[in-house]
């Protein structure tokens, strides 16, 4: 540590001055800034009355990218140069992409380390550089609003995000110039919002039903942590459903066939989604619609209709909730507080029946568009230290359990899931064969036995380990999961301390369905996983003994048996080899116990051969010393 | 276990008591800030405050808030000269591990 002084009383930099940090909700859609302005938590405008971003980026031929509202309208007019919803792309591989990649028109391109890139005409970029452009604006509108450059920030990201898709949220904020002071799960920003982390200790449902996506979380908060228990969702619900419903019955009543042009479905999509904006404080909507034949429709949409028509897709929303409750393995009676988040929980109609649904009052005070950014913002405030004494500290777990292959493909796991982060877990491993001089270490993420059933996070391989007999070496290998859910890995030779690590970085990204897909795949595998595991244990070991034996054999076999002793082992030994690569443990087990048996007489020769031979030559007195 | 000095940190405090002309002795502490959790809080005090542990050690009052205290029981402050700086040491059991910039630790 660094040398102090004695400093005056109160002197020591505590909070002298207001520190500037701020909050930043990266929507897929719309994007958000706030501080915490004379103990308020405020969101940040561009000073023309806006206040949500859209998560737009154009790139032009020359001049710097422009982002944000202006440029939204050009989505149509210029597709391949105009990008939103990055955030899908963020920490994801060229593979998973390509399965995204045909609902977008741009232009994806392959580029070093896999990591795809968007082909522009200002040049080819990926997620991270165009995520690192909506940052640069929220960045300069909080540096506008506060008057200074930010300290900090907390950005927020879906609960589900992994190591990856974490991790390039962090890049992007670095190319911005932020420091990230910590990354959020967005779930746990909008409890904060509410104070719930003020409140009793508790389980609460976190209901985010934004423009495209919809997401219900599970938090568990007790001794002042916020822990995820469950996430559900889809990825392919949202504000759009609604208003496309009221389109197509806007279509029925004006007579207007589906099959009319481009612009006058746009102009009936818009005409919609007044109408579900207006409908959450009035009773009725008139609508006055121009149609393809040049007469004017004109109509009204009644609350009641409108809350009928938009029933089914807000249905569709509670089928994941019962799933969350039944994945957290709780009762609905156990949720204390339900949290509303994303603009379309302003329909009164959702509100009612998610309030039906747990059976409680959603929280609705705070706008729903601005909680998340909210949330950060308090965060933010507390952790760049303008709140003394406040000893709220987060934490989250991780989502799927972290360890490294061993012999046999086999995983071990050094950090289980749902762990609250952050953690540091070290194990000792050794060395399989003799005088091996390296290791491979490969991280792998999920809860299945077998390596080829999760997920490669990173390999490396730690050299120069000294050559010694197999098991000898000592190698420790540490993980660390920082507060931001990044993991980094160090392995170590513990008698020369030579020692090399790695930060995971993206090699590709995992959806949520996946990490539940992983989750109930290790449960339904489970007893085939124990017996695989048995099964390549034996393995390994068969594969070590016979080795051994080889090498033993070779070593001073001749010297020490007689042809009959040697033809023995060497039946036991291919007996071993026979079944050492089947299926059955049982058969293996057998073999080598005969295998042992076969080689007791031989070791023991051994043994004392080579206590002869260091003793030979040698007088009695040299060893009493 | 409470709070100790050695005999250099205990020197250099009371010597700098003497050239303040004032002062009770010092407080030790821990705020959150650096990149690794919390750092130490070294300073003079005037008067201790109502709910401040107190400690002495070679002639030398220590003051530490309850809070602080989880974090520093057992810390024995040193003085010590490294290359050309010299300066205040914290000797805490409690650290696990510390920041690369040496500013802050975790417990």
């Amino acid at each position: 540590m660094s040398l102090m002084q004695i400093s005056e009383p109160g002197e020591a930099p505590r909070t002298a001055e207001h520190r500037r940090a701020a909050g930043i909700d990266l929507g897929t859609t719309n994007s958000l800034v706030a501080s915490v302005i004379d103990e308020q938590a405020v969101t940040l405008g561009d000073g023309q009355g806006g206040q949500l971003l859209p998560s737009v980026v154009r790139y032009l031929a020359s001049g710097s990218p422009r982002v944000g509202l202006t440029d939204q309208q050009f989505i149509h007019d210029d597709p391949l140069n105009t990008i939103s919803s990055v955030k899908r792309f963020m920490g994801r591989g060229v593979e998973d992409i390509r399965k995204l990649a045909d609902q977008f028109p741009y232009e994806f391109v392959r580029a070093e380390r896999g990591m795809p890139r968007i082909r522009t005409v200002a040049g080819d970029f990926s997620p991270v550089e165009v995520s690192a452009e909506i940052l640069k604006a929220l960045k300069t509108r909080a540096e506008q609003a506060l008057g200074g450059e930010l300290e900090g920030v907390v950005i927020t990201v879906p609960a589900y995000f992994d190591d990856a898709q974490r991790q390039a949220t962090k890049d992007a904020a670095q190319l911005a110039g932020l420091k990230v002071l910590r990354l959020l799960n967005e779930p746990t920003a909008a409890a904060i919002a509410y104070g719930l982390d003020q409140g009793a200790e508790g389980i609460h449902a976190i209901y985010d039903l934004g423009g495209g996506t919809f997401d219900i979380s599970i938090l568990r908060f007790s001794k002042g942590v916020f822990e995820v228990l469950a996430t559900a969702g889809d990825s392919a619900l949202g504000g759009d459903d609604i208003d496309r419903v009221i389109a197509e019955w806007l279509l029925d009543q004006a007579g207007i066939g589906a099959d009319a042009d481009q612009g006058c479905l746009q102009e009936i999509m818009y005409h919609a989604r007044k109408a579900k904006e207006a409908l959450t404080a009035q009773d009725s909507f008139a609508f006055s619609i121009e149609r393809p034949d040049g007469a004017l429709w004109q109509g009204r949409l009644e609350r009641v209709v409108f809350e009928d028509l938009i029933r089914p897709v807000i249905k569709r929303t509670l089928a994941p909730c019962k799933r969350v409750l039944r994945d957290a393995n709780i009762d609905v009676r156990d949720i204390c507080e339900v949290v509303m988040v994303g603009g379309s929980t302003r329909i009164p109609c959702v509100r009612d029946m998610v309030g039906a649904f747990f059976h409680c009052q959603p929280h609705v005070d705070i706008d729903p568009d601005k909680v998340v950014a909210i949330g950060a913002a308090i965060q933010a405030d507390i952790l760049v230290g303008n709140k003394p004494g406040d000893d709220m500290l987060l934490l989250d777990v991780i989502p799927l359990s972290l360890g490294i292959e061993t012999m046999g493909g086999l995983v071990e796991k050094l950090i289980p899931r749902n762990t609250t982060i952050p953690v540091t877990r070290a194990q000792k491993f050794t060395t399989f064969k003799d005088g091996q001089t390296a290791m491979v270490i490969h991280v792998v993420q999920g809860e299945r036995e077998l390596v080829s059933d999760n997920r490669s996070l990173a390999r490396f391989e730690l050299q120069g380990i000294p050559p010694m007999v197999a098991g000898a070496a000592h190698i420790q290998v540490t993980f660390q999961v920082d507060a931001d859910g990044l993991l980094s890995v160090s392995a170590r030779e513990l008698s020369t301390g030579v020692e090399t690590g790695i930060v995971v970085k993206p090699s590709y990204g995992l959806s949520e369905e996946e990490i539940e897909h992983m989750l109930r795949d290790s449960l339904t595998h489970a007893s085939d996983d124990v017996s695989i595991r048995r099964l390549r244990e034996y393995q390994v070991e068969a594969e070590r003994a016979i080795n051994v034996i080889q090498v033993a054999l070779a070593e001073n076999g001749e010297r020490l048996l007689s042809r009959e002793e040697r033809a023995r082992i060497d039946m036991a030994l291919a007996a071993l080899q026979a079944v050492q690569d089947g299926d059955d443990y049982l058969a293996i087990k057998q073999a080598m116990t005969n295998l042992d048996r076969a080689t007791a007489e031989f070791a023991e020769r051994r043994m004392n051969a080579s206590i002869h031979d260091a003793l030979t030559g040698h007088k009695v007195n040299e060893f009493s010393g | 276990m409470g709070i100790t000095l050695t005999e250099a940190a205990a020197e250099h405090v009371r010597g700098f008591l003497k050239k303040r002309g004032r002062g009770g002795g010092i407080r030790l502490g821990v705020k959150t800030s650096g990149c690794s959790g919390l750092a130490y809080v070294l300073e003079v005090f005037d008067e201790p405050e109502p709910e401040d542990v107190v400690f002495e050690d070679r002639d030398v009052k220590v003051v530490v808030d309850p809070k602080s205290l989880i974090y520093l029981d057992g810390t024995e402050l040193d003085f010590t000269r490294e290359g050309l700086n010299e300066g205040f040491k914290f000797n805490n059991p409690n650290v696990k591990d510390a920041c690369g910039c040496g500013e802050s630790f975790n417990v």
